[in-house]
């Protein structure tokens, strides 16, 4: 049994009756960011799980203001949304996107850089389900080694790009990590980008019941699972330079998080090995940033 | 009322100014940079309070400016040719959203191959993306017509963009009076719109809806562009009651009793002025229609204007492959059916930009008269 806290105050910001899978993490994810941020807040949505979350017109999962954007431009949307706000003294409000992997790591990250780079004052929040899962689980290049999707079938060839790292070399205020299976970690993560002002991005892993091949009530262990055996570990960096691991590798093999999900079973042991001895060679790289 | 010697883009950027939007979203590129230049000028000047935005391309240009103006600010943005490309996907989401953005256009053909030069291919291809498009032929209609643009987009809730041709318009200097302030403020009430992205007014937009939402949003669309031909007309009328200067939505020159009238957009029309004065002196009874506003299309004129013309010429500096010239295009279709309608010449000329002066028109004109006309649009330098 997993002991999560509920460390948010239910202001019903982020409603029951959406349309995500039963069990869905990303879900999960959302009720404690809206809750977080507050009434407050607008949020800008692409194409994405998030999309359908949000809901139909004339629906809607949230009682905030809710922008859908185009699946490469929610960047650029956000920060058009808060330049505006300033404009009419409104600087109060906050405005957050929330984007999948797909409209973060590919399609939009030229819009994400660029904001980044003007240090736009927005929060961005990346639902990293490491794959196109809207589309019917393709892959995306947050889609880790050797994982099956549809258009990876013999599994993917190269490894999942470090969109944190990169984040934080745009040396913005704040960048983090996060997942569902820490979900004080997460909504700590939201309030503390909540209270800073310039970019914030949080890249949240949310294990996808339907494209990884989850049971339906597994997604926080898996989600615990990817942080303990180190594949994700959870920190934060502050204006590029500042370091901080809240949660890291516990040593357990990566085998424990692989055999769980459907798209890691095709897999010769010496695969598992392979992605084991990758997984350890990164922990030695970036264990080193948390030294100084 | 200050006069002063101005390139199409600064006089285009002083409309801008006299409008004051909040946020200006901009991405660089040749023939369009000075507006954006100028503007940033005004800004370091204190003389605009805009929120200027460096953006990293076009695309996120505009979708700034849907979201900013959808916030409930005026907003501009000014681009041309591959940039105009590239917003694509954008230009139809501003129209969906009934976005009033402002932006301009410096016609430059489109690669590949690479050019700069005048053509009008770029914005015409963008046509059917939901926005009311302006052809200017001067710099100071280009000054005006930014102006109007807001006040249209404004009322009617439609993007608009206005175009000017690349170095003819863009880059030569001319005369321009600009407008005092206040002209510009009795003329552009401030824009308040009563929807928007706003947390104390919970107000969505662009989630997904059903087949019959989507279908009522086409619709709305539709009589939104309806709507705005008339409106175009009232914003003209009003700002040539402030300044003196009007445009309508087409221009006729010289049509009376005209037997071959010249029908064409831009900076063509200048010229065209010439060749039909030309031989107006030579006794050739030439006219010239001038069509300013090209969406809405104003089809109820045009049939009126042409109606019992014997003949029309219609020069494109563009071309659609496979369909030939936009304007020509668009005027068999307007004209079809009409009982006592003109046989009917489309000429591609100066596609590219290639040099079309008076006397080729002149001399076009007179063949046409000659000739009768064929189906598609044929190819004249
Ligand atoms: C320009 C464009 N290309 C493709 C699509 C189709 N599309 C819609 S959602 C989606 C997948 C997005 O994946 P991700 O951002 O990871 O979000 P997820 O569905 O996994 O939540 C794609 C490719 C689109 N909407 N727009
Ligand atoms: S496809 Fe995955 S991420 Fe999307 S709603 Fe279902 S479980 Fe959640
Ligand atoms: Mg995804």
């Amino acid at each position: 049994m997993i002991n999560v806290a509920l460390q948010i105050a239910e202001e019903k910001i982020f409603c029951s009756g959406h349309h995500a899978c039963p069990g869905c993490n990303e879900a999960l994810a959302f009720r404690y960011i809206m809750n977080t941020l507050g009434k407050d807040t607008i949020a800008v949505v692409p194409p994405s799980c998030g999309a359908i979350i949000s809901g139909p017109q004339p629906l809607s999962s949230m009682r905030i203001p809710v922008y859908q954007t185009t699946l490469e431009a929610s960047a650029a949307s956000a920060a058009g949304i808060k330049r505006a706000l300033k404009a009419q003294g409104k600087d109060h409000v906050q405005v957050v996107a929330i984007a999948g992997d797909g409209g973060t790591y590919d399609i939009g990250f030229q819009a994400l850089s660029s904001a980044a780079e003007r240090n736009e004052d927005i929060i961005y929040i990346c639902m990293d389900n490491e794959g196109y899962m809207n589309t019917g689980a393709q892959k995306s290049s947050s889609t880790p080694y050797l994982a099956y999707t549809t258009s990876t079938p013999g599994g993917k060839p190269t490894a999942k790009k470090n969109v944190a790292e990169i984040m934080a070399a745009h040396r913005i205020p704040y960048m983090a990590t996060a997942t569902t299976g820490y979900l004080d970690d997460l909504a700590n993560k939201v309030r503390k980008a909540k209270e800073i002002k310039g970019m914030r991005f949080i890249v949240i892993l949310v294990p996808c019941l339907d494209g990884w091949g989850v049971a339906d009530n597994e997604g926080a262990k898996v989600s615990r699972l990817a942080v303990q055996t180190g594949f994700f570990p959870l920190y934060e960096v502050e204006n590029g330079t500042k370091y901080t691991l809240n949660h890291g590798s516990e040593g357990i093999p990566v085998a424990a998080y692989i055999n769980r999900q459907k798209r890691f079973r095709h897999l010769a042991p010496e695969q598992v090995e392979s992605i084991q001895q990758r997984v350890d060679a990164d922990w030695e790289i970036f264990k080193t940033k948390f030294n100084s | 009322m200050t006069r002063m010697l101005l390139n199409g883009n600064h006089a285009a950027a002083h409309g801008v100014r006299l409008a004051h939007p909040k946020v200006v979203p901009v991405y660089p590129i040749t023939p369009q940079t000075p507006i954006l230049e100028k503007i940033s000028e005004f800004q370091l000047q204190g003389l605009m309070d805009a929120d200027l935005m460096t953006m990293e391309s076009e695309h996120s240009a505009m979708a700034a400016c849907i979201t900013a103006s959808l916030t409930g600010v005026r907003v501009f943005t000014a681009t041309a040719s591959q940039g105009l490309m590239l917003m694509h996907e954008m230009l139809h989401y501003a129209s969906g959203a009934q976005a009033p953005i402002v932006m301009f256009n410096v016609n430059r053909t489109i690669g590949s191959p690479w050019g700069f030069w005048p053509d009008q291919t770029d914005s015409l291809s963008q046509r059917d993306t939901g926005w009311i498009q302006l052809y200017s032929e001067s710099a100071q209609e280009s000054l005006d017509t930014v102006l109007q643009a807001y006040r249209v987009a404004e009322k009617v809730l439609l993007p608009v963009m206005v175009m000017h041709e690349a170095f003819y318009v863009s880059h030569a200097l001319e005369v321009v009076d600009i407008p005092e302030q206040e002209i510009a403020d009795a003329y552009l009430p401030p824009f308040n719109p009563p929807h928007r992205l706003d947390p104390e007014i919970g107000e969505s937009w662009g989630n997904v809806v059903d087949q019959d939402m989507y279908y009522r949003h086409r619709e709305t669309l539709g009589k939104s562009m309806e709507a705005a031909l008339e409106t175009v007309v009232e914003a003209d009328r009003r700002w040539q009651e402030l300044t003196g200067r009007g445009y309508g939505i087409t221009e006729s020159y010289r049509c009376d009793g005209a037997e071959l009238i010249i029908v064409t957009m831009g900076s063509m029309v200048g010229t065209a002025r010439e060749a039909v004065d030309q031989l107006r002196n030579q006794g050739v009874p030439a006219g010239l229609l001038k069509i300013k506003l090209f969406r809405p299309f104003p089809l109820d004129q045009v049939r009126q204007i042409l109606a019992g013309v014997p003949k029309v010429m219609v020069l494109d500096r563009n071309f659609a492959p496979g369909t030939g010239g936009f304007l020509h295009h668009e005027l068999k279709s307007a004209l079809y059916g009409l009982a006592d309608g003109p046989a009917m010449h489309g000429y591609l000329a100066g596609v590219g930009g290639t040099n079309v002066s008076s006397d080729k028109i002149a001399g076009l004109a007179r063949e046409a008269m000659d000739q009768d006309p064929a189906a598609r649009s044929v190819w004249k330098g």
